[in-house]
């Protein structure tokens, strides 16, 4: 029988007994020695970890710590390219062939050195697998039945990638440094093949690279495992990576306070305030290739005037959004291609001009301005930064109607193009200028069915001589050529393209105490773990 | 005998009735939604025919009877298909997650059983009385303030400021995977195991996210015993007791408890079940890999099959917590 006066008792030492238990964690609040652990939102990740396959942010940061390219960005100029498991190549006059001299001393974790036929293979496997990343090798021409004549193995250390017809020889260096050049084991993945799938299935969850770890674990929304590969030649790395899923940002930096997680990725910019206020912390940013845009879609008939388009992008305040909405988050970029991407424009062509806005809009015969809807994403900054435009576009007299919903569905409409303006943002699919030129300036069919539905073709901008100048830049042999006619490029997009273009993402990341040499580049890829250090 | 196998009968169409028009409505809320589900798979840079190929592979071409069909078929084996999210089949993710919200959901009952039960009595017995006030506003508070405020001052203060409880996730980065998976449940893995390191550790993590959702459920828990109780203690047969001269503690416990006893099993039932239905926000602030989180992350990325085998279980969950209630009607109070 449960009398009052026990349980009167139970509940006063209930206190105790609970901080009991409490203390049971107590003992084990800093993280492992020799283990990272990363606090980062991660369920974005749906493609899994093959090379060949994975096309989220979170894997594309990952897969490249798991496999090594022929080739990587150079760390201390963005704009050039070094060699990774190449030790040096030459191209042929003609811009067709590519030799590349393999080293000889990398090795996956099985204790094999990486050999040009396992290169051959990683390619030949990407190209005949293709999945969603296939394109940024299939676009140089190569398919399922050309690609084992095209690129072939010599001996162990000569691998030989002919084109079937030439190209910039940056583009296609530059597109080897995405995750898909990463090299895969070819003894390794076809052991666990399935259904002629290259061993599709088992690296989704696996790994078969020569990087600086090898995963151990994934459990969807919760965490990633890697551990140190043995043969990675940096003996003093971080023996193993834990990145947990930790998708509130306050939680991040409580995690950081208290010692329990070394990097916390996704601050906001309150909170990363208060992070630099932390003498024992250290933040570290970079920005990145990710462009925040209103598009303003040429199915509407006011949209389409030229002097509309000029209006609503003098109309922007982009310092004041910059400034006040998105501090430390995102910067104003006005060019396709962001400052940090080769081909970055960093020149201001638009600043806020209320007066010249309104005479431009008044020349296309809108003196009151007209009616619009604005799709925006609803979540942080983008709703924001939606309701700053539409308080610009007052000021002019446009009158916008906001409409919020969330990112995939404001994405899945203006795929559908049915859309009026809309807010949202595009990364790069790899560190070349042409995927962004691509994107906004190429629609050689506005039909239905056309064959490349990117921006250009979501928003019906069709423009002949800026989508043939996409295509002869990436054609071009000289690189300093192939840079200024970007330039210039940049500039005519920005005076007749129905894209005002706003900002660029800053990527931040905190790092704890005792904890160094993590480093964010401009393409969410060139994140090393192997470089991270703990005191 | 017969009025039994009727009773079943009846219950078990009336189950199957109503989880077919789950399936029905998430089916078609789920097709019906604004989010194209190829987009989560291939991304916003996908190439039209990659993005057709996948569509006709996943059937999302054929028109949508003929794709509910489809997935009924399935269903009815059993297979509740491909969470494009996690790669898993959803029959497998539902074991990989489930246990982690029941396991969170049980103890968080437990602690607001205990708590909130006791506390109603004495509130309803000492009515009016300071120690009433304090149970009425403190179990107000609980169930007034947001969850997201709760647990980030509960983990402000109890992990960040005391010390005294471990941070996020179900147990401490350095024993993650040690014990092999057999029930799902940590700390029970953990023992089976024999690891009692891990053990104190998944407890630890436990407490205070099964205390924030305690504390807001109990609040609801002890203002129905409280309300219950102050009922039962006007009844006659109270009063009678009273008279008989028994005890008060045996009056208000074997009286007039007893007999409220069987309204708070369905109070208590459906409390279970709100919790189990996952805590989503405290899942979401705790990072605890549960069904709530599961059923979020789904839903933001259009990952239909992952959707309706998540809420299937549920309602299924909801149902069977109802029918339980129901029968423990009926064994507490023969007269129903």
């Amino acid at each position: 029988m449960l009398t009052r006066r026990t349980l009167l008792t139970l509940t006063a030492a209930s206190p105790i007994l609970a901080s009991g238990v409490f203390r049971a964690g107590e003992v084990r609040a800093a993280t492992p020695k020799g283990v990272i652990v990363m606090a980062k939102q991660i369920d974005d990740l749906v493609s899994g970890f093959d090379p060949a396959e994975a096309y989220d942010i979170t894997n594309l940061e990952v897969v490249p710590n798991l496999y090594r390219g022929l080739i990587s960005p150079d760390a201390a100029d963005n704009t050039k390219v070094v060699g990774d498991l190449a030790e040096s190549w030459t191209v042929s006059k003609d811009g067709t062939a590519f030799t590349f001299k393999l080293k000889k001393d990398a090795k996956f974790p099985s204790g094999k050195v990486v050999t040009a036929e396992d290169a051959a293979f990683s390619f030949q496997r990407a190209i005949k697998l293709n999945k969603q990343p296939a394109f940024i090798l299939s676009q140089f021409g190569y398919t399922k039945d050309n690609v084992d004549d095209l690129i072939k193995a010599v001996d162990a250390e000569t691998l030989v990638m002919k084109l079937p017809a030439p190209v910039a020889p940056s583009f296609l260096l530059f597109c080897l440094t995405a995750p898909i050049g990463g090299i895969v084991e070819k003894a390794t993945a076809l052991a666990h093949e399935v259904n002629g799938d290259f061993g599709n299935g088992w690296l989704k969850l696996h790994s078969a690279g020569a990087g600086g770890y090898q995963m151990v674990e994934w459990v969807a929304s919760d965490h990633v495992t890697l551990d140190a590969n043995p043969h990675s030649g940096k003996p003093d790395q971080p023996r193993r990576i834990f990145i947990r899923h930790v998708p509130d940002p306050s939680a991040q930096l409580l995690m950081l306070q208290k010692g329990d997680a070394d990097i916390a990725r996704n601050l906001t910019p309150d909170l990363l305030k208060k992070a630099y206020a932390e003498k024992d912390f250290k933040v570290v940013s970079s920005g990145q290739a990710v462009s925040v845009y209103l598009a303003m879609n040429q199915a509407v008939p006011e949209l389409q005037k030229l002097p509309v388009q000029q209006a609503i992008k003098w109309a922007l305040d982009y310092d004041g959004i910059a400034t006040n909405i998105t501090p430390n988050m995102y910067s104003v970029a006005q060019g396709f291609l962001p400052p940090g991407l080769p081909g970055g424009l960093t020149d201001r062509l638009y600043k806020k001009d209320v007066a010249k806005a309104k005479q431009l809009l008044a020349e296309a015969g809108f003196p009151n301005g007209f009616e619009v809807t604005l799709d925006v994403p609803s979540s942080a900054p983008y709703a924001d930064i939606g309701q700053a435009v539409q308080a610009d576009l007052a000021q002019i007299g446009i009158k916008v109607t906001l409409v919020s919903g969330e990112m995939r569905q404001v994405m899945t409409k203006t795929r559908k193009r049915g859309h009026q303006l809309a807010l949202l943002a595009w990364g790069t699919d790899y560190f070349d200028p042409y995927s962004n030129s691509q994107a906004f300036c190429e629609n050689p069919d506005d039909g239905e069915d056309g064959k490349l539905k990117l921006l250009a073709w979501r928003n019906h901008f069709v423009d002949k001589e800026l989508n043939d100048m996409s295509l002869a830049a990436s054609k071009e042999l000289d690189n300093d050529k192939r840079m200024a006619m970007y330039r210039e490029m940049q500039l005519k997009f920005a005076e007749r393209a129905p894209f005002a273009m706003m900002l660029q993402k800053i990527a931040s990341a905190v790092m704890g105490k005792g904890v160094s040499g993590f480093v964010i580049g401009p393409q969410t890829g060139f994140t090393q773990y192997a470089d991270v250090r703990k005191a | 005998m017969v009025q039994r196998l009727i009773r079943l009968g009846t219950t078990v169409s009336s189950l199957a009735i109503t989880m077919f028009g789950l399936v029905l409505v998430t089916f078609f809320i789920g097709r019906v939604i604004p989010i194209d589900p190829v987009l989560t798979i291939l991304g916003d840079h996908a190439r039209p025919e990659l993005v057709n190929k996948l569509r006709m592979e996943l059937g999302l071409d054929k028109p949508l009877p003929v794709q509910f069909w489809i997935y009924l078929k399935a269903l009815l084996q059993g297979d509740l298909g491909r969470s494009v999210m996690t790669t898993n089949r959803v029959v497998d993710d539902i074991r990989l997650y489930f246990p982690a919200t029941v396991e969170l959901g049980t103890v968080a009952m437990i602690f607001a059983t205990v708590a909130g039960i006791p506390l109603g009595v004495l509130s309803a017995v000492r009515r009016n009385s300071a120690l009433d006030q304090f149970v009425r506003v403190f179990s107000l508070v609980g169930h007034s303030i947001p969850i997201p405020v709760l647990g980030l001052g509960a983990l402000l203060v109890f992990y960040a400021w005391l010390g005294w409880a471990p941070g996020t996730g179900r147990v401490g980065v350095g024993y993650v995977g040690l014990t092999p998976t057999v029930t799902g449940f940590l700390t029970v893995d953990a023992l089976i195991a024999g690891d009692t390191e891990v053990f104190w550790d998944a407890v630890a993590h436990l407490m205070l996210p099964a205390g924030v959702l305690a504390y807001f459920s109990m609040a609801y828990i002890s203002r129905m015993t409280r309300a219950f109780m102050i009922d039962a203690l006007a009844g006659e047969y109270v009063i009678t007791a009273r008279a008989k001269g028994l005890s008060p503690a045996r009056v208000i416990w074997r009286h007039a408890f007893g007999n409220i006893a069987v309204r708070l099993v369905t109070v208590l039932a459906l409390t279970y079940a709100g919790l189990l239905e996952g805590a989503v926000v405290t899942e979401m602030i705790f990072s605890w890999p549960g069904i709530g989180q599961y059923l979020t992350v789904s839903l933001l990325n259009a990952d239909m099959n992952a959707v309706i085998g998540a809420t299937l279980l549920v309602g299924f969950v909801y149902m069977l917590l109802n029918l339980l209630a129901d029968a423990a009607y009926r064994i507490l109070d023969p007269r129903v």
